[in-house]
């Protein structure tokens, strides 16, 4: 009988694994999806794709050519008023960071009043979101920016007369160009009736208001708005970053008191993910071109600039605010902040592990955004009356808090190195880009060089 | 304020002139001095197709506005009943809460834009995207209404005495339409169904409040096939 020839020493079989760079496993994972489902994946947060952005920058603090601020003892100033072009109240708030708009709907009632909360006890502001004003977070927070949105949903001249600013929103970062959206699983009693909308259905709303297109139109639309309001609160306009440099112009020209300019790392709720990272420009070249739009309307300082999508970081904010920015909006950071992507919840008095209810939407922590599903593990983007059980309002109000003073705080350590009493003192002169398209983009030098690509010779 | 603009002739009836006054003074007067003042009447002469009158109004008052209007005539309407003798721009009574307003002449795009109450009347013709977005309005128009009417329409009646532009009611939710005359299409999502008594009944109503007497079983009914409401319906696949 023969015996199988043995290969004891035999090598195992090497594996082969060259990956495609235009084939890569996130491209194939695409494919296999939409080959399975036939439908565009829809998901919350923001562009996942490495882009150009303020990491890209740095700081030239004080040295002998200039001297710094003494980092505890010196006074650093953080007070910011925005709206002072037309209305008689402008918003002031005592930091230069704001809470982006998030709707109900999108986020819990106990989440809109966490933000209130905190903002209120911040001394800054919260903006309403595409799903009108609850009572809670109107009862909690002092200072409360109300959306006009292409939807109108719940819409209401009681709320506008409550409202201590009125944002009219043309875009969001995240889409631009796109309406909002909630999928049926979040559109529950109350979310259906503040929207007027029948309960459970993928609800899509429209990209385009219904009654104005158009900038010559936006004027008169600001002067509606104006005139119901008695011309007591700022008007701001929002947009989505694409053509900035245009859209800021004419946002002037319709007279906003206030621009917000949204970049494309702004976050959603849910939205086609072609759109969140394909469409719009990144935050950092946003706010270059908004600034220059202002400058060549001589409006700096005249109308103020708000600047949002993918603001993380103390640094970040000290950044924006170099570059040109008033305020800057933080929405994705502080959901974050509230205990997006953690491991666990805090639930009367204890932490309870939420990861298999990561595993059961196929995700993990550190890699959600199932936003869109209504089924957050953490309680925070869901209209599920157990799931939102675990946000406490007080206890996610106080990490809110903690974040945004440690935002504060390296704001104004920057600042104060840089020789500033004041954040608004931050200017362009105070940054070096890391890299060429972060030269290019936000037009500081590169490092170490007095190249700005783009302006001055190679 | 130039007390030439306002002169009173009752102590229940106050006049406006936008000749002589500003809107800004009109919508002042009516969003503060209106109440408790004992007016119940307010006319507004010479218009001259000004932006914004009458917006934001929170009372109960009759206002008449004696010429054309411009864009917004009646914004956010609460309580008050507000008759335009002449024609409107865009936007009339855009986002009306409750109350009336009557437009004697026709009434350029978006008219009722997301109206949540209330009702408009439109003796003449509307343009495009009459009643997009209403959310409860009623509306009713004595002549033809333009392309994407009631686009969005989310609740609320809108009755056309006369015909109807290309793609009425596209994407409709909960809101009902009512067509006397013809169709020239319909929009995705939306039928035509049969008219049942309580439309018959509706459509009745509706026509008696704006004062048009046509037949109520001369109009037709469409509403939303709801097939939009979920988002895919293959969505729950898997290949």
């Amino acid at each position: 009988m023969n015996k199988p020839v043995e290969h004891a020493a035999q090598a195992p079989k090497r594996i082969q694994r060259e990956e495609s760079a235009g084939f890569d496993r996130t491209v194939i994972d695409y494919i296999h999806n939409a080959a399975a489902h036939g439908l565009y994946e829809i998901r919350g947060l923001g562009a996942k794709r490495k882009l150009p952005h303020f990491d890209d920058l740095v700081f030239l603090a004080g040295s002998v050519s200039r001297y710094p601020l003494e980092g505890y003892r010196e006074k650093c100033h953080t007070k910011t008023v925005l709206g002072t072009r037309f209305a008689r109240k402008p918003v002031e708030l005592d930091i230069p960071i704001t809470f982006a708009g998030m709707s109900f709907g999108s986020l819990s009632a106990r989440v809109k009043e966490a933000l209130g909360r905190a903002a209120t006890e911040l001394g800054t502001s919260t903006t309403t979101g595409d799903g009108g004003m609850t009572q809670e977070e109107r009862q909690s927070s002092k200072t409360l920016v109300y959306q006009c949105l292409p939807s109108r949903y719940g819409f209401n001249p009681d709320d506008v007369r409550r409202a201590d600013a009125i944002e009219v929103v043309i875009g969001q970062g995240a889409k631009p160009g796109g309406g909002g959206m909630l999928l049926g699983q979040k559109v529950n009693p109350r979310v259906a009736k503040m929207r007027t909308l029948p309960e459970g259905i993928d609800q899509r709303s429209a990209c385009r208001h219904p009654d104005w297109t158009g900038p010559d139109d936006l004027v008169i639309k600001i002067n509606e708005l104006r005139e119901i309001t008695d011309w007591q609160v700022p008007i701001y306009v929002k947009i989505g970053a694409t053509r900035v440099y245009n859209d800021v112009k004419l946002a002037v020209h319709a007279g906003a008191d206030v621009v917000v300019v949204d970049g494309m790392q702004g976050g959603t709720a849910a939205t086609q993910s072609v759109f969140i990272e394909h469409v719009g420009i990144p935050t950092l070249a946003a706010l270059r071109q908004a600034v220059e739009a202002l400058e060549e309307l001589d409006m700096r300082g005249k109308v103020q600039l708000v600047i949002s999508g993918g603001i993380r970081t103390g640094a970040d904010v000290a950044k924006a605010l170099a570059l040109g920015a008033d305020a800057v909006s933080v929405g994705q950071g502080t959901l974050i902040a509230l205990g997006c992507n953690h491991e666990s919840y805090f639930q009367a008095g204890a932490n309870h592990s939420a990861e298999e209810d990561y595993a059961k939407l196929g995700t993990a922590p550190g890699y959600c955004h199932h936003c869109h599903t209504g089924k957050c593990p953490v309680g925070i983007t869901t209209q599920d009356s157990i799931l939102e059980q675990r946000l406490d309002p007080a206890v996610g109000a106080k990490r809110l808090k903690n974040y945004f003073k440690t935002m504060n705080m390296e704001l104004t350590t920057v600042a104060r190195a840089c020789g500033k009493s004041n954040v608004h003192h931050l200017e362009r002169e105070d940054l070096v880009a890391l890299t060429i398209e972060a030269a290019a983009m936000a037009r500081v030098p590169l490092a170490g060089t007095s190249w700005i690509p783009g302006v001055t010779p190679a | 304020m130039d007390s030439l603009a306002i002169e009173k002739r009752t102590t229940m009836d106050k006049t406006f002139d936008l000749a002589k006054a500003s809107v800004r003074e009109l919508n002042q007067f009516l969003h503060h001095d209106l109440a408790g003042s004992g007016i119940k009447h307010i006319d507004v002469l010479n218009p001259n197709g000004s932006h914004s009158i009458a917006v934001g109004v929170n009372h109960a008052v009759d206002i008449d506005i004696r010429g054309q209007g411009g864009y917004y005539v009646g914004g956010m309407n609460k309580f008050a009943n507000i008759t335009v003798h002449g024609n409107v721009g865009w936007g009339v009574a855009e986002n009306m809460m409750s109350g009336s307003v009557r437009v004697k002449g026709f009434a350029s795009e978006s008219a009722g834009a997301t109206g949540h109450g209330g009702t408009l009347i439109i003796e003449g013709d509307a343009s495009l995207r009459c009643g997009i977005s209403m959310k409860g309005i009623d509306i009713v128009v004595g002549g033809r209404v333009g392309n994407y009417s009631a686009f969005m329409a989310q609740a609320g009646r809108l009755v056309i005495c006369g015909d109807a532009g290309d793609a009425l009611g596209d994407s409709l939710y909960e809101a009902v339409i009512y067509v006397r005359g013809k169709i020239k299409s319909l929009g995705a999502d939306a039928q035509q169904e049969p008219m049942t008594a309580a439309d018959h009944a509706a459509v009745a109503e509706l026509l008696k409040r704006a004062g048009f007497p046509y037949d109520p079983t001369e109009f037709k009914r469409v509403a939303s096939a709801r097939s939009l409401y979920h988002w895919n319906a293959d969505a729950n696949q898997e290949y």
